[in-house]
């Protein structure tokens, strides 16, 4: 139920607004809109509110009629008005906003000036690393060994269940959706080389760089993130510790060193899954294991394995960035493992992909 | 120094607190009339903020009863809802919304203003706080003494006769101290509204508060009360002459 009333009257040079009730944040929002669309429409003549019969007004009253003198575009005038109410209207004056403040306007090359800072960025990052690299030597005592041995752990021994089933699921899905097109070609028994050669060169290191990704590099993000907003890196920076030698480079060869593990773990627990459908098929399992024996090499294993090493790499090092890169307050850690993930992501696709032309040009 | 009436507005009648049998203070009573600056003063640990819980309903004490606007609390706690503000100690911004989306949440939430009703009423009260320019900015962007100033605004969002500030000059340079110092003053005098502070800055107190009770941890409970002024100047209490002239008891 409405708390205050308006009344409009028009004349001829002059428009009353008469208000009754309540003027508080309940009673102006009733009558908010009503109240401005009347004072637009007074311009050029004479806009005068009658208050004689309001109860209350707050700052919330007070800002509407500041609201319509500033819609009206001319000095109104305000009749009743108590005297503790004419004093709130004098103090908030100065503070009204005459009309709402424009949005920013969109600023052209917004987000190409982003993209080309993000670029930078990645640059220095890359930069820097390397020259923590280099440094290394000097700066053995900040890489803990113990420190490393966590991180390993928690990237690699901690992501193996997950690599398994994901490898076992990957490995009889693939088996299972291509026997049954292949078998209308009597060809179905092929499926064991076509799984074993595409999962060890190419599938079983692309899924664990997305374990890796969505595990280990918005891990990175979100614990360098959380220092960073919490001025740990300011501590480090003070204390004489660089943040790429303490931080950076260990996670970055935890991940590294476990990576081969993982891939290779992967790729079993495909070859295994691929075993389990292609048995269901009817097919023996010494025929299987002969076709995998004789179509895929130790180069195809080797293959796979060498890119996991640069997608650990890339998806740790991208990782610890989005950290480093966290801006202030809450949202930003959640920023920042989005961005490891999703920059985890592309980096292992587009890797792969140059991966693919590299492999192609020097083998043909 | 004060405006203040006889309306009594916080009636707090010998309460109590204890967690897991430990006594935190006992027998706690006190009175706020309406148009005064009303401290609550003691050390690290006497159960200051703990008592201000207690007063807008967001503790059920263990013992004793209170009533802010006439209604018993916590009891009716939602009654008195749109009446009292609260100004935490830390400020308790939304880290994810700017300080003009902070201050129009309670409006959004209790009020049937048009959008731009509620920023208009959100940019008033942060021109109060003397936070007009920064109204689109994180509270990430802003010091402390700002987010202090722009929680105060969002507790005044309602117009609320009530205010309850917990440590409002706690970690501020003494400069930023005395500008909220003057604004409490200020806000008294303009909008006429009640305050209860919670603090132990010995300045501030000085500064702004017209009556005040004093709590003590060893104590249990309310070792002083009165004009802090002359507490200063006339108590034999050792605790409180420690307290009000910086020296160990």
């Amino acid at each position: 139920m409405p708390t205050a009333r308006l009344d409009v009257t028009a004349g001829a040079g002059e428009v009353g607004l008469a208000i009754s009730g309540r003027l508080d944040a309940a009673g102006a929002g009733a009558i908010w809109r009503a109240t401005l669309v009347a004072a637009g429409r007074a311009r050029g003549r004479t806009l005068r509110f009658d208050l004689s019969a309001v109860s209350l007004c707050d700052t919330a009253g007070a800002t509407l009629l500041l609201a319509a003198e500033a819609t009206h575009g001319g000095t109104a005038q305000f009749d009743g008005l108590s005297e503790s109410a004419a004093a709130l209207l004098l103090r908030l004056r100065p503070l009204a906003p005459a009309t709402a403040p424009p949005a920013s306007p969109p600023t052209p090359g917004r987000w190409q000036a982003r993209l080309i800072a993000d670029a930078v960025d990645a640059v220095a990052f890359l930069g820097e690393a390397a020259l923590a690299v280099l440094a290394l030597p000097r700066r053995a005592r900040m890489l803990r060994p113990r420190d490393l041995l966590r991180m390993a752990d928690a990237a690699g021994v901690g992501a193996l269940p997950l690599a398994l089933l994901l490898g076992f699921l990957l490995g009889l899905i693939l088996a299972f959706q291509s026997v049954i097109p292949l078998r209308r070609f009597g060809a179905d028994i092929f499926v064991a080389d076509l799984v074993s050669i595409s999962v060890l060169r190419e599938l079983g290191a692309l899924l664990a760089a997305v374990i890796v990704a969505g595990r280990t590099g918005s891990a990175y993000a979100a614990e360098i993130g959380t220092m960073k907003v919490n001025q740990e890196l300011d501590a480090l920076f003070t204390m004489g510790l660089d943040a790429m030698t303490f931080l950076v480079l260990p996670r970055v060869i935890a991940v590294v060193l476990v990576m081969p593990a993982l891939t290779l773990a992967l790729d079993l627990a495909a070859l295994a899954g691929m075993t389990v459908a292609m048995r269901a098929f009817g097919f023996p399992l010494a025929a299987v294991l002969h076709e995998v024996a004789q179509f895929a090499t130790l180069r195809d294993a080797l293959d796979g394995l060498g890119k996991a090493l640069v997608f650990a790499a890339a998806n740790g090092a991208i990782g610890c960035a989005a950290g480093l890169a966290a801006g202030s307050g809450p949202r930003a850690v959640g920023e920042a493992a989005t961005r490891a993930v999703v920059g985890g992501i592309v980096a292992t696709i587009v890797i792969d992909g140059l991966f693919a032309l590299i492999l192609y040009r020097l083998r043909s | 120094m004060n405006g203040a009436g006889e309306e009594i507005v916080v009636d707090v009648m010998g309460v109590a607190q204890r967690f897991d049998g430990r006594r935190i203070f006992e027998n706690v009573s006190l009175s706020v009339r309406r148009g005064e600056v009303f401290a609550i003063l003691g050390g690290s640990g006497c159960g200051k903020s703990t008592l201000l819980r207690q007063i807008v309903g967001l503790q059920v004490p263990s013992a004793g009863a209170i009533t802010v606007l006439g209604r018993a609390m916590p009891r009716e706690r939602g009654l008195v809802r749109s009446a009292i503000g609260v100004m935490f100690q830390s400020g308790a911004l939304f880290g994810s919304m700017t300080l003009l989306e902070n201050v129009m949440l309670p409006l959004e939430m209790h009020t049937d203003l048009p959008p731009e009703g509620r920023a208009a009423v959100a940019r008033v009260k942060l021109g109060l706080v003397g936070l007009r320019d920064a109204a689109l900015r994180l509270p990430a962007e802003i010091s402390g003494g700002m987010v202090k100033r722009a929680a105060i605004a969002r507790a005044l969002a309602l117009d609320p006769p009530l205010l309850f500030l917990d440590e409002p000059s706690a970690g501020l340079d003494p400069i930023t101290s005395a500008g909220l110092d003057r604004l409490i003053l200020d806000l008294r005098r303009d909008l006429g509204i009640t305050f209860v502070v919670v603090t132990h800055e010995l300045e501030s107190i000085l500064a702004v508060a017209d009556r005040c009770i004093m709590l003590d941890a060893a104590a249990g409970g309310v070792i002083a009360t009165g004009d802090p002024r002359r507490l200063r100047d006339d108590s034999t209490e050792p605790t409180v002459r420690a307290f009000f002239h910086r020296q160990a008891p």
